[in-house]
């Protein structure tokens, strides 16, 4: 018998056995409802492991929705910004999902598994606007969410745990292309995906076949250094691959209680996954007027002096005029660079120069106020050639 | 721009004998506020902070209004009108150090609804508790809660800054209320475009509708529509109801937004808090001083004869009552015009509520809930369908209480150890709709006692212990909400709450900033913006009027 | 693309006509496309035995423009009334029936009340000045808020300069009474329930509202805005049925060269790069053109027609929430001869007849219709347009027409099954008056709100396209976004009830639509 809701607030991860006696720290945060990893004991080794080794991470709590029916692809391709007819069945791709007014509600992966097979994968809820999105279409939108589990396996390493565990096939996938296996005789299926940066597969199966398959990875990496790693590790990695995340580097437009906090795709600087070509899809004419008016500020990448993190620092034009905030900050341990995601007001957002930072450092409980000189930088920040290399290269 | 001269002038004028008046009766009172409710005391100890020399005349032997609580049955102390607090506004509370006089404000956990079919939908403070709790009944309405409660802060965060504000005259072009609708259209244009329309809806669509555009279970539904027929004429289906929703979001503890809390010791702790923090500033509380009459001379406010006949004078006289019980009855209606005693009749007060007090020997027993169930601490409901308060709603305007009524009940003693002893309890149970008059003839004890009866009986339909744990039970009906507590026809928000009474228009419109059309004398009652609810504003924005005309103004009253 | 149409018409009700009339006149070439046999939606005639003919469902012209009646020349067309001016009759069980005439005091309502009587003048002249406020804004487009141009701030600051030039305090007044509920406003002025019920019922007549419903004033003004016969908030007769008058537009909008097909139902309506480029009809028929314009209501437009494909999902959602559950029912008699009601004059017996005696009758009615229930005692508005009209029924008989308020669409027994027995009830309603009526009866028809869907085509069988409330008006009609008759989809636009002013044959909307149609060429 399940726990009422007010003895048991927070949902478990299907590999919540797994996990929780490996948290040494019993460092826990809450995402979607679940109790999630994060930090199993240190940050930093965690961490390291991403850039040196393998990882594992409970990937499990994110939402997934079942997308299937006759429109299907019709309901896909009107939901998210980006082109997906050119989709084919066995590919991901990256999307964003707009309202009426072409602000984002969120990102996620959408996985097309046949003609009329999607899945789509996001961190936040959405089962109202996917079923809004249906009103007038012959499809059936699921969340699936509870019965798939998903692991993510991440690292330069990461392919030789695949091998180990026999799983020669995915050899051949290229970024953002997926595999099905059978396992413990049921579906499974890989993707060449991730949230590093790095070279990294993701594993989704039946919430019930879930930690079987961690103990498999877990043992079958243990000759490459694998480790469990939390929210946190993961946070750094992301910070270099330069990946952004709703309620942390924008707000979504359907929980901001204030109109003007809204993101366009273009004010993301996803201008990439905006497909003005593919005929109609939410947000469309919005864009549009967008384009032709011109942004109001942008998503940049920052290089700041100094070695000190900017984390929720303001940013000036000229010392004095505040013309953005960071809104994600780390000193990069792999590019030695001090690197942030940061919002800049239209026209600083291409400054070459004179922009500064405005840290806080705390010098054992003595607050003192430094101004960094910043310049903007592309995205990502680290982005080795093993990430996209196919077949892996031999780490 | 004719208009706009006069306008100057007059106000002018009224500055101008107003603080010749305060300097040459020195002797008697500045001001005399009539009732030492919630909204009275908040007036008061702000025009005493201010300087000036304040007595309160309040007619039964204890102070508070329907911000009271009271030992009625030995060793229990009853909150025997208003209930909960959470609409008191933070900055009337910073500014009056209700604290340092004793006022504490317990948060509690949400509240919940059984079902006939013997469950339960419970709501808590924590997201994913609730989450996880609506879920239970309907997984597309856990995630459907997360916008609705979106849309309606976002609709809280555009009317909050309007609580603590004097409405502007629409008709004036006084620069002060040009700028005042100004400000207000900008408030509104700042939403945007599609919030602008979304807000005009809000405020005009019904409750049943608003929701249904979220929603599909019906107990989520009626769990949530309760708030906004509490203590309206209007049903859950009646447009203009969905703004109502407002009054759950609106209040705060500690900056919780939408949390809801006890005053430590009942309500009364409010009203014993304002009185002390009055008498600090050298104000005074009279009890057992009815007033019977405003003495007008010169088409001006002198001060007040008692029902002993005793007359009490001062340069400024405030009236904490309703303004039909302002205007209608403590005033001579040669003193007034004709025009403005006919708006004052025609003023929508019908009540609607009715509220029992029970002493419990011990806690009952509620088979749907489990016993550990915090939410047991927060409101308790059976009312598990729409149409069953709309069913409700229609017996009330058929002149009958409820025969399924709407009950809003809780049991603070659960958290608040002060207000009966150890083991047993106090609740507190607000029922909705009861008709101040009946359509079979006048309340009688009788009557009162059925009505009793029909509440206490629907409670243990859910609780069968219920019964048997009843040491005591006060019934008020709106027949003894007017006769004990002065509130007209039982009104517990000094009239209706509809578009036709809020803001500008309420009470009358024309003198909806706190001025009586008698020079010298306001309103600082729930009557006035922004209505009523433990929130303390109306009062505070009275004593900011009046040290506007006494050029006094910026001296605390926020 | 070329094509032999400038503008598409989906629909050939009376604001489609219209819309059509002003196109066509202004040299665009016009197609009207009608699924019907013929011509006029809910504005037509039905002859419900041989020889009876009677005006199916609007049955009385309260609103219909007279900018439209004067730039369409429809008199020429064939427009005329047979009566015009008609009183309301508030009927009275016990046979003391009260005649109410705009603001003219009739001896009857002397004698039933004397103060009722005095106190009706100045309460009619107070409604019909805030009346007048909003009879600018039939005519005009909605303004948009915020997002709007110079057009919309200048309707904006119109309406309010109009409700400063009421005067301090009747402009106070107004701001009280604009959101009120009609019996709370009836009960400050008149003492007779009669009196009271009679003049409510104009406030919830058609709407989802009961008396008590705050907007119902609203809705009363809106009906007051309205003219008929050259008075404002008076009643008509059309000659010839309601059918008449859209054979009147049909012609005006052929006389100027528009194309109107009969049996020939959209089925779809086009769009390629963004931009409508015209329909298809369900046999497969495809017609061209860079504008189409749908008298559809806007349900069946954007989301059967047009398809949400085309459209934003906010959109759509605010269109699928559009409250559009009709509350009423029409009764059509054919009558042997007139039915002979207690003590009613024969010089009444050709006015409107109300059954609505006091406020809470009509309370009680609408309570039903919230739980999905017909009410056991409906308010009628009865008409015996023969009376005026010998063209209508064979020679001594006589066809009575009557609305039936409150009959649920969403009722909670099939209206199939419970079609005979509410007929008999309708019937027996007014028989409570005319007890002969019953024996008099040659045939009888009733249209549910279920009819008038699969009939008339209109979702929920609303009449007027979506509920009459203050959250569906104006720039909220019927959802942002499609407010000022130009759809988010470019070259679509909007003409039926669905869009301001609404339903109530103004043909008001089929009017401005065509403006704004005319406004926006070159621009989108």
């Amino acid at each position: 018998m399940t726990q009422p809701p007010y003895k048991a607030p927070l949902l478990e991860s299907p590999l919540h056995s797994r996990t929780a006696p490996l948290c040494l720290g019993n460092e826990w945060t809450r995402w979607g409802g679940y109790a999630s990893v994060d930090t199993y004991l240190n940050t930093e080794h965690e961490y390291f492991a991403i850039r040196n080794a393998a990882t594992l991470f409970d990937l499990s709590p994110m939402r997934k929705y079942r997308v299937s029916g006759p429109d299907a692809a019709r309901y896909v391709s009107r939901l998210v910004t980006r082109d997906v007819d050119g989709l084919r069945p066995g590919r991901v791709a990256y999307a964003v999902w707009c309202d009426d007014l072409g602000k984002v509600l969120d990102d996620g992966t959408i996985f097309r598994f046949g003609p009329d097979e999607f899945r789509i994968c996001s961190q936040e809820r959405h089962l109202c606007w996917f079923l809004d999105c249906a009103i007038g279409y012959d499809v059936n939108i699921e969340d699936v969410s509870e019965r798939i589990a998903a692991i993510s396996l991440q690292g330069p390493r990461s392919f030789k745990v695949v091998q180990a565990l026999g799983l020669n096939d995915c050899r051949t996938l290229k970024p953002f292309d997926m595999t099905h296996f059978d396992f413990d005789g049921g579906p499974m299926t890989i993707s060449r995906t991730g949230f590093t940066g790095d070279l990294g597969y993701e594993f989704w199966l039946a919430s019930e076949k879930a930690v079987s398959l961690w103990d498999r990875l877990m043992e079958a990496g243990q000759a490459y250094g694998i480790r469990p790693i939390g929210s946190r590790a993961l946070d750094l990695a992301r910070i270099e691959a330069g990946f952004i995340v709703p309620l942390v580097d924008f707000m979504p437009a359907g929980e901001a209680l204030r109109p003007s906090r809204g993101r366009s795709p273009f004010e993301l600087g996803l201008d990439w996954l905006v497909d003005f070509g593919k005929g109609h899809f939410v947000g469309r004419r919005a864009l549009l007027a967008e384009k032709e008016r011109g942004r109001g500020r942008r998503v940049v990448g920052l290089d700041i002096a100094g070695n000190k993190p900017a984390r929720d620092a303001l940013i000036y034009a000229g010392r004095s005029k505040q013309v953005g905030a960071v809104t994600s900050a780390m000193w990069s341990p792999t590019c030695k660079r001090n690197i942030a995601i940061a919002t800049l007001d239209r026209p600083y957002d291409t400054m070459t120069e004179g922009l500064w930072v405005e840290i806080y450092v705390d010098k054992e409980r003595k607050w003192e106020k430094a101004m960094a000189p910043c310049r903007i930088a592309a995205r990502p920040f680290f982005k080795p050639p093993r990430r996209s290399a196919t077949p892996p290269l031999d780490y | 721009m004719y208009l706009l001269i006069l306008a100057l002038f007059e106000c002018m004028g009224a500055k101008a004998s107003l603080r010749e008046g305060v300097r040459t009766f020195m002797k008697s009172y500045d001001a005399i506020v009539i009732g030492a409710g919630h909204n009275g005391l908040t007036a008061a100890a702000y025009l005493a902070g201010a300087g000036l020399k304040v007595v309160v005349l309040e007619r039964n032997p204890h102070i508070g209004g329907a911000s009271i609580s009271r030992e009625i049955y030995p060793g229990f102390t009853y909150s025997n009108c208003s209930y909960v607090s959470s609409l008191m506004r933070p900055e009337i509370m910073r500014d009056l150090e209700l604290p340092k006089y004793g006022l504490q404000i317990i948060p509690y956990e949400g509240g919940l609804t059984m079902t006939r079919d013997g469950g339960y939908l419970a709501s808590y403070t924590d997201h994913d508790m609730s989450r996880r709790e609506i879920a239970r009944h309907s997984a597309r309405d856990a995630e459907a809660y997360d916008r609705y409660a979106n849309e309606v802060l976002r609709q809280c965060r555009f009317i909050k800054p309007m609580l603590m504000q004097t409405p502007p005259d629409p008709t004036s072009f006084k620069p002060r209320d040009i700028k005042g609708l100004w400000d207000l259209g900008r408030a509104f244009h700042d939403l945007g475009e599609e919030a602008m329309y979304d807000t005009i809806r809000f405020w005009t669509m019904s409750c049943t509708d608003f929701l249904e555009q979220y929603f599909e279970s019906e107990v989520v539904k009626a769990h949530l529509a309760g708030t906004s027929i509490i203590g309206t004429a209007l049903g859950p289906s009646s447009p203009g109801s969905a703004y109502v929703l407002l009054h759950h979001y609106m209040g705060e503890v500690d900056g919780n937004i939408g949390s809801w809390g006890f005053a430590r010791g009942g309500m009364g702790a409010i009203a014993r808090a304002m009185a002390a923090a009055l008498e600090a500033r050298g104000g005074q509380v009279r009890t057992e001083a009815e007033v019977a009459q405003v003495i007008v001379r010169n088409g001006k406010a002198t001060g007040v004869a008692l029902a002993s006949g005793e007359e009490v004078h001062a340069r400024i006289v405030v009236s904490n009552m309703d303004v039909k019980r302002t205007f209608l009855k403590a005033m001579d209606s040669k003193d007034l015009s004709e025009d403005f005693l006919r708006q004052v009749r025609n003023f929508k007060i019908r009540g609607s509520s009715g509220k029992l007090n029970i002493a419990l020997d011990g806690m009952p027993d509620f088979p749907a809930v489990p016993k550990d169930c915090p939410a047991l601490q927060g409101d308790l409901h059976i009312t598990d369908s729409i149409e069953s308060l709309e069913r409700a709603y229609d017996d009330w305007k058929n002149g009958m209480w409820s025969r399924r009524p709407y009950v809003d009940m809780m049991i603070p003693t659960l958290l608040d150890p002060t207000m009966a002893p150890d083991g047993k309890h106090y609740m507190s149970v607000f029922v909705q709709y009861v008709p101040p008059k009946l359509a079979d003839g006048e309340w009688s004890t009788e009557k009162r006692d059925a009505f009793g009866a029909t509440v206490i009986n629907a409670i243990a339909e859910y609780s069968p212990n219920f019964k048997d744990l009843i040491l005591h039970a006060e019934v008020r009906t709106p027949h003894e909400l007017e006769n004990e507590v002065g509130l007209t026809e039982g009104n517990i928000f000094h009239g209706e709450l509809t578009f036709d009474q809020l803001m500008f228009n309420r009470p009358i419109p024309g003198y909806a900033q706190y001025r009586a059309p008698v020079r010298n004398m306001y309103m600082c009652g729930s009557s006035t913006h922004p209505g009523g609810g433990v929130m303390g504003a109306p009062g505070a924005n009275a004593a900011r009027e009046i040290l506007r005309d006494l050029k006094m103004g910026g001296t605390g009253a926020a | 693309m070329s094509a032999a149409f400038d503008v598409i018409v989906v629909g050939g009700g009376h604001n489609g006509l219209a819309c059509a009339a002003y196109l066509a006149k202004a040299a665009r070439r016009v197609l009207v496309l009608e699924a019907a046999s013929d011509v006029g939606g809910a504005a037509a005639n039905r002859e419900i035995a041989p020889g009876f003919t009677v005006s199916a469902c609007a049955h009385l012209l309260h609103s219909l423009h007279p900018k439209v009646i004067a730039d369409l020349d429809l008199t020429r067309h064939g427009l005329s009334l047979s009566a015009s001016d008609i009183p309301t009759v508030a009927l009275d069980t016990g046979g003391k029936h009260v005649v109410l005439r705009r603001d003219q005091v009739m001896e009857s309502l002397t004698a039933h009340s004397a103060a009722d009587a005095a106190a009706l003048p100045a309460f009619y002249r107070r409604f019909m000045s805030y009346a007048a406020v909003l009879q600018p804004f039939l005519t005009a487009v909605p303004p948009r808020l915020g997002g709007g141009g110079r057009q919309d701030r200048l309707t904006l600051i119109k309406l309010a300069w109009a409700v400063r030039k009421l005067g301090r305090q009747e402009m106070r007044e107004f701001l009280r009474v604009i959101g009120m509920n009609v019996a709370d406003i009836l009960e400050e002025a008149f003492e007779s329930d009669l009196v009271k019920g009679a003049l409510a019922l104009d406030g919830v007549l058609g709407t989802s509202f009961g008396p008590r419903s705050p907007g119902s004033v609203f809705t009363l003004l809106y009906r007051l805005a309205g003219e008929a016969g050259g008075l404002r908030g008076a009643l008509a007769h059309p000659r010839g049925g309601m059918g008449s008058l859209t054979q009147a537009l049909a012609s005006a909008a052929r006389a100027s060269g528009a194309e109107i097909r009969c049996g020939a139902p959209v089925a779809r309506i086009l769009a390629e790069e963004d931009r409508t480029s015209g329909v298809e009809l369900r046999s497969g028929e495809r017609f061209a053109a860079p504008t189409v314009v749908s008298n559809a209501d806007p349900r069946v437009t954007f989301l059967s027609l047009l398809g949400a494909e085309h459209l934003d999902t906010g959109f759509v959602r605010r269109v699928s929430n559009l409250r559009q559950r009709g509350l009423v029912a029409k009764l059509n008699l054919a009558l042997d001869g007139l039915p002979s009601f207690a003590g009613l004059k024969e010089a009444d017996m050709g006015g409107r007849l109300v059954i609505a005696p006091g406020i809470d009758y009509l309370e009680r009615a609408f309570n039903h219709s919230k739980y999905g229930e017909y009410s056991e005692h409906p308010a009628v508005e009865i008409t015996i347009p023969s009376i005026h009209d010998r063209s209508l029924a064979p020679e001594g008989k006589h066809v009575l027409s009557a609305v039936v308020q409150y009959a649920p669409y969403d009722l909670k027994r099939n209206w199939d099954d419970a079609r005979e027995a509410f007929t008999d009830l309708a019937v027996e309603t007014i028989a409570a008056y005319a007890p002969d009526l019953p024996r008099r009866i040659l045939a009888r028809q009733v249209v549910t709100p279920l009819d008038l869907e699969r009939d008339y085509g209109m979702t929920g069988g609303h009449w007027h396209h979506g509920d009459l409330a203050l959250d569906q008006l104006l720039m909220l009609r019927p959802v942002p976004g499609a407010a000022q008759y130009a759809t988010p989809l470019p070259g679509l636009y909007l003409c039926g009830a669905g869009a301001h002013p609404g339903g109530g044959v103004m043909a008001a909307a089929g009017r401005n639509a065509a403006r704004q149609v005319m406004a926006m060429e070159g621009v989108a």
